[in-house]
């Protein structure tokens, strides 16, 4: 291992997985009981993506989640509680019910971004956030989620460029579950990888099996450490699979059993289980300690939920227009001085250094000439599944000086 | 004192407020080296440096996108649009993402959206918008939108720090026509407050923005034939001062409303609304528009001049209105 982890973060790292799976079969069955608001998406079986990437952020860093990451909203601190009341539409939510599912955040303690519903918004946003931290000095690195489907938005094309243009400290990992919706990757882009997307912005990439926790967190980590030394942003695809439909209303009969029995053997609960058993890094004691304590923590939590009213009518006319002060003043980790004049001075032209022309000493020289057929079959037969998280993949662009 | 232009103004504007507060960054395309399209951001390069004059790629969402992630780390982005019609390639960033986020979940998003708006300088319908309305109907933002270069300083200068999303309109044809003597050195003018240009007795004329000039014209043409007519500067849409156009129809009886944009959907319609709900005893007559076509902003200079309101226009609804 890269990054070593000692057994109790290898223990925690099943606390979190376990605990976002069971989280979200109880939240199935308040459901059913018509206890939640609005839809409920689940991440069965893409529990590791959320898991592992958050755990390979410190505590200084952000993130924005998406809609199937539960899991990292627990590693970064938030607790079943503001999940249950989030869902069902509680003044106790972290939104006081004005919105719902992972739709929330927190600026001061846990550093964490509010998606929105619009896919790919979160690309620019977490861009910003990581220019921003940069600016500051605050060495921080900023990750989001992508999904397949998302990954075609023009939202993430103009993060992605931008942030590779400022070589900013952002990571996004592109949760390719396989499915949009009811549409297959396959007929919303011709590539199999998605990491081969970072090619066109410049920026490294790598793929890493996404049902697998600890490659996961190895990939992250090593990602966290690119950005934090400066080298740019990292694109991750992890490839999974959506285990059920996209949200519960739909019972998704248009996935393929036998890509569903696929799966399903390799679903990375169940993997880690054999992992931390065959590694002897735990034994059945712990384990059912471990269930006992999700099972209160989440029995708990409910209870707090339902017990916890909606919110007052009027709040539904408050607060359109921030009236007071920022809850987030400007943490400064270097110098202001830096980025005042006359130091922060500078002369207002390029120095270009590729002149962009052809490698062609003398003139004829020969055109390039166009590959593939079009249907991306080229593409395809190039790019071979991988299996191992490969080494972070390294193509900067230069940085401006 | 000194006479400076409207964009001279803004210009000042923004320096003064990086100079003050290092917190405020720029961010857009070719506002750098070059100075901006129209030269707005000339010199904040060469004094604040590359990493508070971020020149970015061809990507308005990215750029509105990236400004409200600055805005959560305690920064107060102001982001350019080259041209104003431009922020129809982020409108999400802006009414979904920026006007909700404090609503929601309590994060304010202090960010401006700037940049050169408005016809007359035969632009062609990718040039010239005033989209203002799109986002006055969005609860969350504010609009404003100054016809002076006094105006311009210090609207600008109470966007940067207020708290909230400011969408800032800053008519190209005013850029530089416009000259005024301003104060130099920091004042602010207040978001949401509308300004009386020139008391009148016989009818109110509400404007903002480039048409506010050719209201001014026509008011001092109505006034030689004896036509008493008080012009209100909006200045800021949303929120709208709904006080001082209440108090000035309470006192006129009499409302027509000027604006460029066009006339569907146009915020004549909304104020015309609003005076009948808080007003409407006291009106003596209709309240007239006199807008834009309902029509793209068309090229050619005939075509453009038949399209945007002149003076004319004013003058002749002005006559009607008071003859009710
Ligand atoms: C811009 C945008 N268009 C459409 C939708 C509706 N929508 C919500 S989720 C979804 C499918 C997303 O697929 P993917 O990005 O692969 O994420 P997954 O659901 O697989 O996690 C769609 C079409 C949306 N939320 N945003
Ligand atoms: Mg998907």
């Amino acid at each position: 291992m890269k990054f070593p982890l000692t057994r109790e973060q290898q223990i925690e790292l099943y606390y979190y997985m376990k605990l976002n799976r069971q989280l979200e079969e109880q939240m199935v069955k308040l459901f059913r009981q018509n206890k939640i608001v609005g839809g409920l998406y689940s991440s069965l079986g893409q529990e590791a993506i959320s898991v592992g990437t958050a755990y390979a952020l410190e505590k200084r860093d952000w993130l924005a989640p998406m809609i199937r990451n539960i899991g990292a909203l627990l590693v970064k601190g938030f607790r079943p509680r503001d999940i249950f009341t989030q869902h069902m539409a509680r003044y106790t939510s972290p939104t006081r019910g004005k919105d719902g599912t992972s739709h929330f955040g927190d600026l001061k303690e846990l550093h964490v971004v509010s998606p929105i519903s619009m896919l790919g918004d979160l690309i620019p946003v977490m861009t910003g956030v990581a220019m921003a931290g940069r600016y500051l000095g605050q060495k921080v690195v900023a990750l989001t989620w992508i999904g397949d489907g998302g990954s075609s938005t023009g939202a993430f094309h103009e993060g992605m460029g931008l942030s590779a243009s400022q070589r900013a400290p952002l990571i996004c990992v592109i949760e390719n579950n396989q499915w949009a919706y009811s549409t297959p990757v396959s007929r919303q882009v011709p590539a199999r990888d998605l990491a081969d997307r970072a090619k066109a912005y410049g920026v490294a990439s790598s793929i890493v099996d996404g049902n697998d926790v600890v490659a996961v967190y190895q990939t992250t980590k090593e990602a966290v450490e690119r950005c934090r030394a400066g080298q740019g942003p990292v694109i991750i695809e992890a490839k999974t699979h959506r285990m059920r439909g996209h949200a519960q209303h739909d019972p998704a009969e248009y996935v393929p059993k036998e890509m569903v029995e696929y799966w399903k053997a390799r679903d990375p609960i169940a993997r880690y289980e054999n992992y931390l058993t065959a590694n002897k890094l735990w034994n059945e004691k712990v384990k059912s300690e471990i269930l006992a304590r999700i099972e209160k923590e989440i029995l708990e939590d409910q209870e707090f939920a339902e017990n916890s009213p909606f919110p007052p009518p009027e709040l539904a006319e408050q607060d359109v227009y921030c009236e007071g002060p920022l809850p987030n003043e400007a943490k400064w980790r270097r110098p202001i001085e830096e980025v005042r004049p006359p130091k922060a001075s500078v002369k207002p032209e390029w120095t270009v250094k590729d002149f962009g022309g052809q490698e062609h000493p003398t003139p004829g020289g020969a055109p390039a000439s166009i590959s593939g057929d079009g249907t991306g079959a080229a593409a395809r037969k190039a790019s071979k599944p991988v299996k191992k998280a490969p080494p972070v993949k390294a193509s900067q662009p230069k940085g401006r000086k | 004192m000194a006479q400076v232009t409207f964009l001279e103004a803004i210009r000042q504007a923004l320096f003064e407020e990086m100079e003050r507060d290092p917190t405020v960054v720029c961010l857009g395309e070719d506002i750098g080296v070059y100075g901006g399209a129209f030269k707005v951001t000339q010199g904040l390069l060469e004094r604040f440096g590359w990493e508070r004059v971020i020149e970015t790629p061809i990507a308005e969402t990215g750029i509105v996108g990236a400004a409200c992630g600055m805005s959560f780390m305690g920064l107060r982005p102001v982001a350019e649009m080259q041209f104003i019609d431009f922020i129809a390639c982020c409108f999400n960033q802006i009414t979904n993402y920026a006007a909700k986020s404090y609503y929601r979940w309590g994060a304010p998003v202090p960010i401006v959206v700037r940049g050169p708006s408005g016809g007359g300088v035969h632009g062609g319908p990718f040039h010239s918008a005033n989209p203002e309305m799109y986002f006055v109907h969005t609860p969350g933002l504010k609009v404003v939108y100054p016809s002076t270069p006094y105006d311009a300083k210090g609207l600008l200068k109470s966007a940067i720090r207020d708290n909230n999303p400011v969408l800032f309109f800053e008519h190209k044809f005013l850029y530089r026509r416009i000259k005024e003597e301003i104060p130099e050195g920091d004042y602010t003018v207040p978001l949401g407050k509308a300004v009386v240009r020139r008391e009148g007795k016989d009818l109110t004329i509400l404007s903002y923005g480039a048409m506010m000039h050719t209201s001014l014209e026509a008011v001092e043409l109505l006034a030689k034939e004896g036509i008493d007519a008080e012009l209100i500067d909006l200045r800021t849409l949303l929120p709208l001062d709904r006080e001082m156009i209440l108090q000035s129809v309470k006192k006129t009886n009499k409302l027509m409303v000027v604006h460029e944009d066009t006339k569907t959907g146009g915020i004549a319609g909304e104020i015309a609304a609003v005076v009948c709900e808080g007003a409407f005893e006291e009106l003596d007559g209709p309240i007239l528009r006199v807008t834009s076509l309902d029509t793209p902003v068309p090229y050619a200079p005939s075509l453009e001049e038949r399209f945007l309101p002149n003076v004319n226009d004013v003058v002749r609804t002005a006559r009607e209105l008071a003859n009710y």
